[in-house]
């Protein structure tokens, strides 16, 4: 029985990590939903160009880790200026379905550069950080948690209390807030609204940098990071949009389900439930709760 | 406009009758190779019609679906197992069947419709692309236990004769896709589509002029994944000749969306455009860097260039003509007819036009 009670917290743990890496995703789209209230559809793909980039700074032209990090970081800069200048602001007015697809057309854009750039071969990420059992948790606590999962969740709760500070006791945060709440008002007193979406975008761009850099390191820098970015949209169903508390959630929630269904229920029908499980349970999410766990309340005036 | 026949104005009798003319006895009479019907027309026809099922779900009732592709697998699988399992169905009775077994997923996966829309919507659909395609792949009576996994196609049989030339493809494709784009046009411009429309402009305003949001929604996601079945199991027996699970994944659903924004959304023809345009593209880019650089370009470079190019063409026209190509042509014909007008009133310039 013990042993069944072990295994069941090692799926449990093991999921709550890899959730933790779907949260750091799904920081990005909340970012910009926030101050914005814009979807952007482009965040799996800006975690697959950064992440391409950044590789492609320490591999082909072996610059090392730190400026290459900051390199990519500043590349992330430039895209979230021109998305601004060239996309965004010829938008303002636009309903806003037509800037989800246009935030559809910019993911296609940046998967197309990356590849242009850096070709189209799987690349190999080592961090230095082993996606293996630390041995200290496995001998102390009979449970084989992988470092690189241990770690991911360390950099997710660092990114989230200092964007968590940012947001409440900053000015900037004041202002994000403001803008995101009625833009046009926000503007009108004076709050520098180009700024405020640079800043926004470059944050998401970094954000998107570390999540390509924790999953990069486990399944290899590749094109099918885009289509796991996917599953942040579940998680901020399940989380809430405009919420990063309900980011992190959701993405735990995502994970740990997704692992215990895999494991418990998946045999039963041939395994890789996984693939649509957290879909799903978007689905039953919306249907009875559809503004998530710490969403706001969706008002449709008429 | 008058109408004279039925509904049917001059205008669109003699549309017709050059679309007919010109696919019927033009095109067969001109193009020999079969290059062009195998990779060309017979693709371009399949997903012009999935794309006006996506036109029906979008573009007409203002529903974010991104599930295309699972519906087309659904057709075609449900195809392949009716001519496998249900032979005395025939090729038109399985095609009809096997569009109304998607429909009915359609139904089930537009049901969050109901509740959401916008992007909560399209993460709803995404279920089902994901949910399809992995039902097919894990149980193997869909694949009739087959291991490869990849399956031939039967050969389609029509009055006890196996159709296996490419120009006989293309007139099976052209059929269906004719039959279904009148459909789709009569149902767009009677109540259904007048229905789905008032849905789209506001849902809110229609449900209190008594149109029922249940209804409007549930129809519209059963006809689109009704077509997008049908040309799923076109696609699959006309184009592929196989079937995989692989070749209907989210990229193809993206296609297809693309397309149809592309195209314009709220149009029949935009839907074949977009089609064209997106299928066509490809083909000239690759033909431009192995005719013009001599393949001194390499073949994944061009496919990334291929995608900067879609994506930023869907930035540009969201920005500038959210209505797509087909109201851009709708715009030169304008504007061509004005100047021919105007060049005996010149004094006259149409102020209709004016943005």
């Amino acid at each position: 029985m013990a042993n069944e009670l072990l295994f069941f917290m090692e799926v449990l743990v093991g999921g709550l990590l890899a959730g933790t890496m779907y949260s750091l995703v799904a920081l990005g789209f909340v970012l910009i939903f926030k101050a914005s209230a814009t979807f952007n559809f482009s965040q799996g793909a800006m975690v697959f160009f950064s992440v391409l980039a950044f590789c492609g700074f320490m591999q082909d032209f072996n610059i090392p880790f730190v400026f290459a990090f900051i390199l990519a970081a500043l590349l992330m800069v430039v895209v979230g200026l021109c998305t601004e200048r060239l996309v965004l602001r010829p938008l303002m007015n636009a309903s806003e379905d037509t800037v989800l697809m246009a935030t559809i057309g910019l993911g296609y854009v940046l998967e197309g550069l990356a590849q242009a750039a850096w070709g189209v071969e799987v690349r190999r990420l080592d961090l230095g950080i082993g996606d293996f059992p630390v041995p200290w948790i496995a001998d102390n606590l009979k449970l084989f948690i992988s470092a690189l999962d241990i770690t991911a969740g360390l950099v997710a709760a660092i990114m989230i209390i200092g964007l968590f500070l940012l947001f409440k006791y900053t000015k900037i945060g004041l202002g994000l807030r403001a803008v995101a709440d009625d833009a046009g008002a926000a503007s009108s007193i004076g709050i520098p609204l180009k700024h405020i979406m640079l800043l926004v975008w470059s944050a998401a761009g970094v954000v998107a940098l570390v999540a390509g850099m924790m999953w990069g390191a486990r399944a290899g820098v590749q094109f099918a990071l885009v289509d796991l970015a996917l599953k942040a949209l579940p998680v901020l169903i399940i989380g809430g949009f405009s919420s990063i508390p309900g980011a992190i959630i959701g993405g735990l929630i995502i994970g740990a389900v997704e692992k215990i269904l895999e494991v418990y229920i998946g045999p039963f029908f041939g395994g890789a439930i996984e693939g649509w499980a957290p879909y799903v349970l978007a689905i039953f999410f919306l249907l009875y709760r559809p503004e998530g766990l710490f969403g706001e309340k969706i008002i449709r005036r008429v | 406009m008058k109408p004279i026949f039925m509904t049917y104005t001059k205008k669109d009798l003699i549309n017709l009758a050059v679309c007919m003319v010109l696919s019927v006895l033009i095109i067969p009479t001109f193009i020999k190779t079969e290059y062009w019907y195998t990779s060309i027309l017979i693709p371009w026809l399949c997903l012009a019609l999935a794309t006006i099922g996506q036109q029906i779900v979008m573009g007409y009732t203002g529903q974010l679906a991104l599930g295309a592709a699972g519906f087309m697998a659904a057709g075609a699988f449900a195809m392949f197992n009716l001519i496998l399992r249900v032979p005395d169905l025939g090729f038109v009775g399985s095609l009809i069947v096997s569009g109304l077994i998607a429909a009915a997923f359609g139904i089930l996966f537009g049901l969050p419709s109901l509740k959401v829309r916008g992007i909560y919507l399209m993460v709803a659909t995404l279920a089902s692309q994901f949910f399809i395609i992995w039902m097919i792949d894990k149980f193997g009576w869909f694949k009739n236990y087959d291991s490869s996994g990849i399956i031939t196609a039967q050969d389609i049989v029509i009055l006890g004769k196996p159709l296996t030339t490419p120009l006989a493809m293309y007139f099976v494709c052209l059929a269906v896709t004719t039959i279904l784009t009148l459909l789709a046009m009569n149902m767009a411009r009677g109540s259904t589509g007048r229905n789905w429309m008032a849905v789209r402009d506001m849902d809110i305003a229609a449900e209190s002029m008594g149109v029922s949001l249940l209804r409007t929604k549930v129809q519209a996601f059963a006809i689109s994944a009704f077509y997008c079945g049908v040309a799923g199991a076109l696609f699959a027996f006309c184009y592929l000749k196989s079937l995989e699970p692989v070749a209907f994944d989210i990229k193809l659903s993206f296609k297809i969306l693309f397309m149809c924004i592309l195209g314009g959304l709220g149009t029949i023809n935009g839907a074949f455009i977009g089609a064209a345009f997106i299928l066509l593209f490809p083909v000239l880019l690759n033909a431009l860097g192995n005719n013009v650089f001599h393949g001194a370009i390499d073949a994944t470079i061009i496919s990334s260039i291929e995608q900067v190019i879609f994506g930023l063409l869907m930035i540009i026209f969201m920005i500038y003509e959210p209505l797509g190509m087909a109201k851009l042509w709708e715009n030169l014909k304008q504007s061509m007819r004005s100047k021919l007008s105007s060049s005996d009133t010149k004094s006259l310039k149409s102020p209709v036009l004016k943005k």
